[in-house]
């Protein structure tokens, strides 16, 4: 007879047998029996978190920095009901998440006891699937399948609930099978035919685009080799969403940075102006395309996306591929190389005009700004980090705001997998969590956390873990004591009126890292920037590094809401040369 | 127009709105219809009708019959949504005016009136396959199949002959010759 396992034993043999060596999370009432279980399980590490939020952010720094699915461990009621936020972001941005939460005794569900929430019917809309175990004798398949669902296609996060009485309940305990009915749908379903209609576009066109996204980076590291080699085969430009950066390199030539509403100028122009639309593995977010009805008007529009829903959701589309990115791009070189069409020769003079106006819009230098000698700008402050970090494989987190946006205009990702940004849900208190997850994954690379003042509190209390567990991240706050972009939108669209953006009670975060047993450091004028960034650098410990930038600096260039890309608001140098006429006026 | 202060766009053109029914088949599992009903709340999809029940028992499979409104991308979404549920095994949509489906829906009316007004509902009822489940000598409940919109006419023509209570199952849907779904 084969041997029977306690539900907290085959909670771990699944984890196991699903190569898990560090999971998130944080005990309670209802996975205690699961926690009991955690020092029979050498090979698995906890880490355990401030608060359930942050083992979701965390776990989700861990699978976006490795393309490894995160797992987090909660307890039932509030424990379930703080990790939401985290998987309704890793949902918003694909990240692969398996999430297992307590519940309490199968006999007391739908009594009200205590701790007691409905964790499935909450979690249902935020993840791909949830399981509320009922009979320990499903729990090792639905483990399975749980990782199977995760990474599967498009990735997502889904919830385990496993009953207390199932904990302690006995099985058998079955490993991993590998083919799954049901679960592997949404994979490659394009053919020849698509491929060789696609490279038909290629070749007729004179203004082409790539328009490339965080589908890129899920589909593994050599979707990205094979994008560059894409990339450098046909010649055409090339621009990334927010959660697609480090899919090519951020200070290549063809590349025109990023696009959409804080994107450049040549990259928003571009799309707007092109005659072939090339999206990989991006989905139209409405921060990307602006006003959808005059969003890339001439163009002939090709989507690559391993999800079917994706497509036709918010632009229509000429050609649809769908399929998982890399599999898709070594199908489209491998028939170049095959038809030998040789686009890099012949398609330079189709496209060399096309190549002419994007330099002429590339010398707007939209992400330009007015440097200071006295103060330190925010844009310098992420130019110096970027400056000094590049060179050391560096991986960068982000808050959500101003700074974030600014850490993706101006640090240059060369890799993928190096940034870790909440873009679809946009959570403040995202970046230093998610931080510790990607230390904890790579435990010997500097890891920053680019925050703002306002979103770094939101999920201060993390700081502690990563003390706990001597994870040396690095926490650069650009401190200009308003919650920016909202002072920012108040500025440009409420008159000015600075309703509750301004915190005024700020900790001493100089303090505050001491407080709790890390380094903090200050800088407040932009002479001594580069020397308290060296010092961050090669302090191996935690880090808070407080920088003072100026308070009234804007993120530029903008599309102003309900604008197609061809109308950006540009920077104050481009607005003090161009005297702002029109609609511009009365948004500045 | 005034300058708009949203972050976010605002709508512009909206296509053409029509009616579709919605097959789907799922595994009969707890919950299965709240990921169902849930996706439809959650997107801001329409549902007129809902019908559900077990179809085989042995592979465990339902089939839920929905009857919603919306653009032809509304409806494209919901179809490639629905499809990627966990439980979801195959989904099938019609336009209301396909020729090729059979469309029912089965409505329970209930009259409290006295003999002469029964009759007379009965008999508006002639054309729907009417049965007499129930009678008193002053009520009486009669059951009917027909189309959704020739229901909600019995119930309005019924009215002033004593119609009190309705009750209908929602649409469901069949395909003409020996075709199936599946």
């Amino acid at each position: 007879m084969p041997k029977s396992y306690s539900g907290a034993e085959i909670v771990f043999k699944c984890l196991e047998d699903q190569n898990v060596e560090h999971i998130f999370g944080y005990p309670g009432g209802a996975v205690l029996p699961i926690y009991d279980e955690l020092k029979n399980h050498p090979t698995i590490k906890h880490i355990l978190v401030r608060h359930e939020q942050g083992a979701g952010h965390a776990a989700e720094g861990y699978a976006r920095s490795t393309g490894k699915p995160g797992v987090v461990l909660v307890t039932s009621g509030p424990g379930a009901t703080n990790v939401v936020t985290a998987l309704t972001d890793a949902y918003m941005d694909s990240v692969p998440l398996v999430c297992i939460s307590g519940q309490v005794p199968t006999h007391l569900i739908g009594t009200d006891a205590f701790q007691e929430c409905d964790t499935t019917g909450i979690t249902r809309p935020c993840t791909k699937h949830n399981w509320l175990v009922k009979d320990i004798n499903d729990l090792p398949r639905i483990m399975h399948e749980a990782f199977e669902v995760a990474t599967t296609g498009r990735p997502g996060p889904v919830l385990v609930d496993i009953p207390k009485d199932i904990q302690f309940a006995k099985s058998k305990y079955s490993k991993p099978i590998k083919e799954k009915k049901n679960v592997t749908k949404n994979l490659n379903r394009f053919n020849q035919k698509n491929i060789d209609q696609l490279i038909d576009l290629m070749s007729k066109s004179k203004k082409p685009i790539f328009y490339t996204g965080g589908g890129v980076i899920n589909s593994g590291p050599k979707a990205s080799e094979l994008l560059r080699e894409l990339v450098s085969l046909t010649g055409f430009p090339i621009t990334s969403t927010l959660q697609g950066l480090g899919s090519y390199p951020g200070n290549d030539n063809q590349f025109l940075g990023m696009l959409g509403m804080h994107g450049t100028y040549e990259a928003n122009n571009a799309m707007h102006d092109c005659d072939l639309l090339i999206n990989i593995g991006a989905r139209f977010d409405d921060r990307i395309t602006g006003k959808i009805d005059e969003f890339s008007p001439k163009s002939k529009k090709v989507h690559i996306d391993i999800d079917p829903s994706s497509i036709n959701k918010i632009v229509k589309v000429d050609l649809s591929i769908v399929g998982d990115v890399s599999d898709v791009i070594s199908s489209i070189t491998k028939t170049l190389k095959k038809k030998k069409l040789n686009l890099e020769k012949s398609n330079k003079e189709k496209i060399s005009k096309w190549w002419q106006q994007i330099e002429k819009w590339r010398t707007k230098q939209s992400l330009s700004f007015i440097n200071s000698n006295t103060i330190i700008k925010p844009q310098y402050a992420v130019q110096r980090l970027y400056e000094l970090t590049k060179d050391s494989d560096t991986y960068i987190t982000t808050e959500v705001g101003q700074h974030q946006m600014w850490a993706a205009q101006h640090y240059k990702f060369d890799k993928p997998n190096r940034w870790m940004t909440s873009g679809g849900l946009g959570t403040m208190g995202y970046g230093l969590p998610a931080a510790i997850g990607v230390q904890v994954a790579h435990p010997k690379k500097l890891v920053v956390d680019i925050a703002g003042e306002a979103s770094i509190l939101m999920n201060m209390q993390e700081i502690s873990t990563a003390v706990q567990y001597n994870l040396p991240i690095k926490i650069f706050i650009l401190n200009n004591q308003y919650m920016g972009m909202v002072r920012q939108w108040q500025e440009l669209l409420h008159e000015k009126n600075y309703s509750e953006s301004y915190s005024k009670a700020l900790p001493d975060f100089v303090k505050l890292a001491e407080a709790y047993g890390c380094v903090g450091i200050r800088a407040k004028d932009p002479s001594e920037l580069d020397e308290k960034i060296e010092e961050m650098i090669n302090t191996d410990r935690p880090v808070i590094f407080d920088c003072l930038v100026d308070q009234g600096e804007n993120c530029f260039p903008m599309i102003p809401s309900g604008k197609p890309h061809n109308q950006m608001l540009l920077g104050p140098k481009d607005q003090e040369a161009n005297k702002i006429t029109g609609k511009g006026k009365a948004l500045v | 127009m005034a300058k708009s202060k949203s972050a976010y766009s605002t709508p512009s053109k909206f296509g053409k709105i029509d009616t579709h029914i919605i097959v789907v088949w799922v595994d009969n599992e707890a919950s299965v219809l709240s990921r169902v009903v849930g996706l439809f709340s959650g997107r801001g999809y329409n549902i007129e009708s809902l019908a559900v029940a077990e179809i085989d028992h042995k592979k465990n499979l339902s089939r839920i019959t929905i009857v919603t409104t919306g653009t032809p991308q509304v409806i494209e979404q919901i179809v490639l949504q629905l499809k990627k549920l966990v439980p979801v095994h195959n989904v099938v949509n019609f336009k209301r005016e396909d020729k090729k489906v059979i469309f029912k829906e089965m409505a329970l009316l209930k009259i409290v009136a006295n003999s002469i007004k029964i009759k007379k509902a009965l008999n508006a009822c002639k054309k729907y396959n009417p049965v007499i489940l129930d009678q008193t000598n002053k009520s009486a409940v009669i059951q009917i199949t027909a189309l959704r919109r020739e229901i909600d006419n019995m119930i309005k023509n019924l009215k002033p002959l004593g119609l009190v209570s309705a009750s209908r199952t929602g649409a469901v849907a069949m395909t003409r010759g020996a075709e199936i779904l599946n």
